[in-house]
């Protein structure tokens, strides 16, 4: 099976690459983990990953300047029903519009929009370091994280129209969504490469889950 | 509900990990990716590589550090030191770093830090502020160690550091660093409240007492030592026990 961890020159892969590879390893079958920019891979691939970092306007940018990769994407997750991971800035674009630095397209695959987190004043921007989860949801690539803790770090916060959507939430001045699923889609607005124990657990039950 | 972070600080010289006191004197305490490990498993917050290298030809080296730490631990890691450029920042970022940490080149040239943080966001554009007492109530910014004055005051620098897209303020006092006489907590207050940004409160750092007062009367969002954890005074443990019994909001 591979994995496939789309670079589309947002930084971190190598992290995200890591994380999957350790616990590819520690599970069952022959799993191959691939970082590739090649739309034919992302074709083939049985999971997909795209983590993100940085702003969304730049990322939808970068991944648009791979002639035919949100078509293989749009092609593999929603026509093919492949699963899909999509990490920080990953999750978010696969909402309709991101106003982060002006507005800009998301992939649409769930309908909302990525907006400031609007906290009390209070409390400081970005929302940077280990929030506990609130799992909304009994989604089995959320299973066993409810009141763990993941690591944060962002200024904008996914707001889906649908509330069914959210699989995640934690609080900060209110809750935040943390997590999105639908279909063969997952999401996380924290880091799961970077969250320890909870990080490799939410991977595991990714590379496990059969939708 | 949020938690305060503890982070441990390493400082890397020609690869090795040593802890300046007073940023002189340098001691050897050993490798960056083992003690990195170390505090991983212990359950550090986060980790901080702070490179000291006195030339750029040494980066390569940092960057060996960092890949390497990617490749067995799984927590987010801050990198600084000799960060001059957008291209400095890609390709700490792409060795595994989360956050890159600028120092002199924010006093020198702040647009390059307004150009990271447009670039990959405010979220992984650290300004590290070493700050030094100059009067009542005035801090002023040194680089290079502690050894250039830039007649910078600190607070105001740290609101134009956060204005330009700046994620977080690391602010080392220069005063207390290597002193254990605990953080400059009205260096740490003044800054944590003029700024919308976290900030991490650094050097001084020499009881468990001194962490919980970083985040009570520093109003800090994190907090920074080095020595000691390094030199096993305290673990990383018993500084979380020690701010869960202050009431403090902790990661177990």
């Amino acid at each position: 099976m591979s994995i496939a961890i789309i670079d589309y020159g947002s930084g971190n892969l190598r992290s995200a690459e890591k994380a999957f590879a350790r616990v590819a390893a520690g599970l069952s079958g022959d799993r191959k983990v691939i970082v590739t920019a090649a739309p034919e891979q992302v074709l083939k691939a049985d999971h997909i990953v795209l983590p993100g970092v940085g702003a969304f306007g730049d990322c939808a940018e970068g991944l648009r300047a791979i002639d035919g990769m949100e078509e293989a994407l749009n092609q593999r997750v929603r026509q093919q029903a492949y699963p899909f991971l999509g990490i920080c800035v990953g999750m978010q674009l696969i909402c309709a519009t991101g106003h982060e630095r002006g507005t800009h397209r998301g992939f649409g695959w769930v309908d909302g929009a990525v907006e400031p987190l609007d906290v009390p004043s209070t409390l400081k921007v970005p929302h940077m370091g280990w929030n506990d989860l609130h799992i909304t949801t009994d989604h089995p690539v959320f299973a066993g994280l409810h009141g763990q803790d993941a690591y944060f770090v962002h200024g904008y916060a996914a707001r889906p129209s649908a509330q069914h959507v959210i699989a995640a939430t934690t609080d900060y001045g209110g809750p935040v969504v943390a997590g999105l699923a639908c279909d063969t889609i997952c999401g996380t607005q924290f880091h799961p490469e970077k969250s320890q124990q909870t990080g490799l657990r939410l991977i595991a039950n990714f590379l496990e889950w059969k939708p | 509900m949020l938690k305060v972070r503890i982070i441990p600080c390493l400082d890397v010289h020609d690869g090795r990990v040593v802890k300046g006191v007073n940023f002189v004197d340098l001691v050897d305490a050993g490798d960056p990716v083992a003690a990195a490990r170390a505090y991983d498993a212990a359950g550090a917050d986060e980790l901080c590589f702070l490179d000291i290298s006195a030339s750029h030809e040494n980066r390569d080296t940092l960057i060996g550090v960092v890949r390497e730490t990617a490749e067995h631990c799984f927590m987010p890691v801050t990198v600084g030191g000799g960060v001059r450029s957008e291209a400095d920042v890609r390709k700490l970022l792409l060795a595994g770093a989360d956050k890159v940490s600028f120092n002199t080149t924010a006093v020198r040239d702040p647009d390059v830090v307004a150009a990271s943080a447009a670039k990959f966001g405010s979220q992984c554009i650290v300004v590290a502020i070493d700050a030094k007492q100059t009067d009542e109530g005035r801090w002023e910014i040194f680089t290079h160690g502690g050894r250039e004055a830039t007649g910078l005051e600190a607070i105001g620098f740290a609101q134009d550091m956060a204005a330009r897209g700046a994620g977080e303020i690391l602010l080392t006092s220069m005063d207390r660093d290597g002193t254990k006489s605990g953080f400059d907590l009205e260096l740490t207050r003044r800054v944590a409240d003029a700024v919308p940004i976290p900030v991490i409160a650094s050097g001084g750092v020499g009881c468990l007492e001194d962490l919980v007062n970083g985040v009570r009367q520093g109003h800090a969002s994190a907090v920074l030592a080095a020595s000691i954890f390094h030199f096993g005074t305290y673990t990383i443990a018993e500084a979380k026990q020690a701010m869960a019994q202050a009431g403090l909001p902790v990661r177990q």
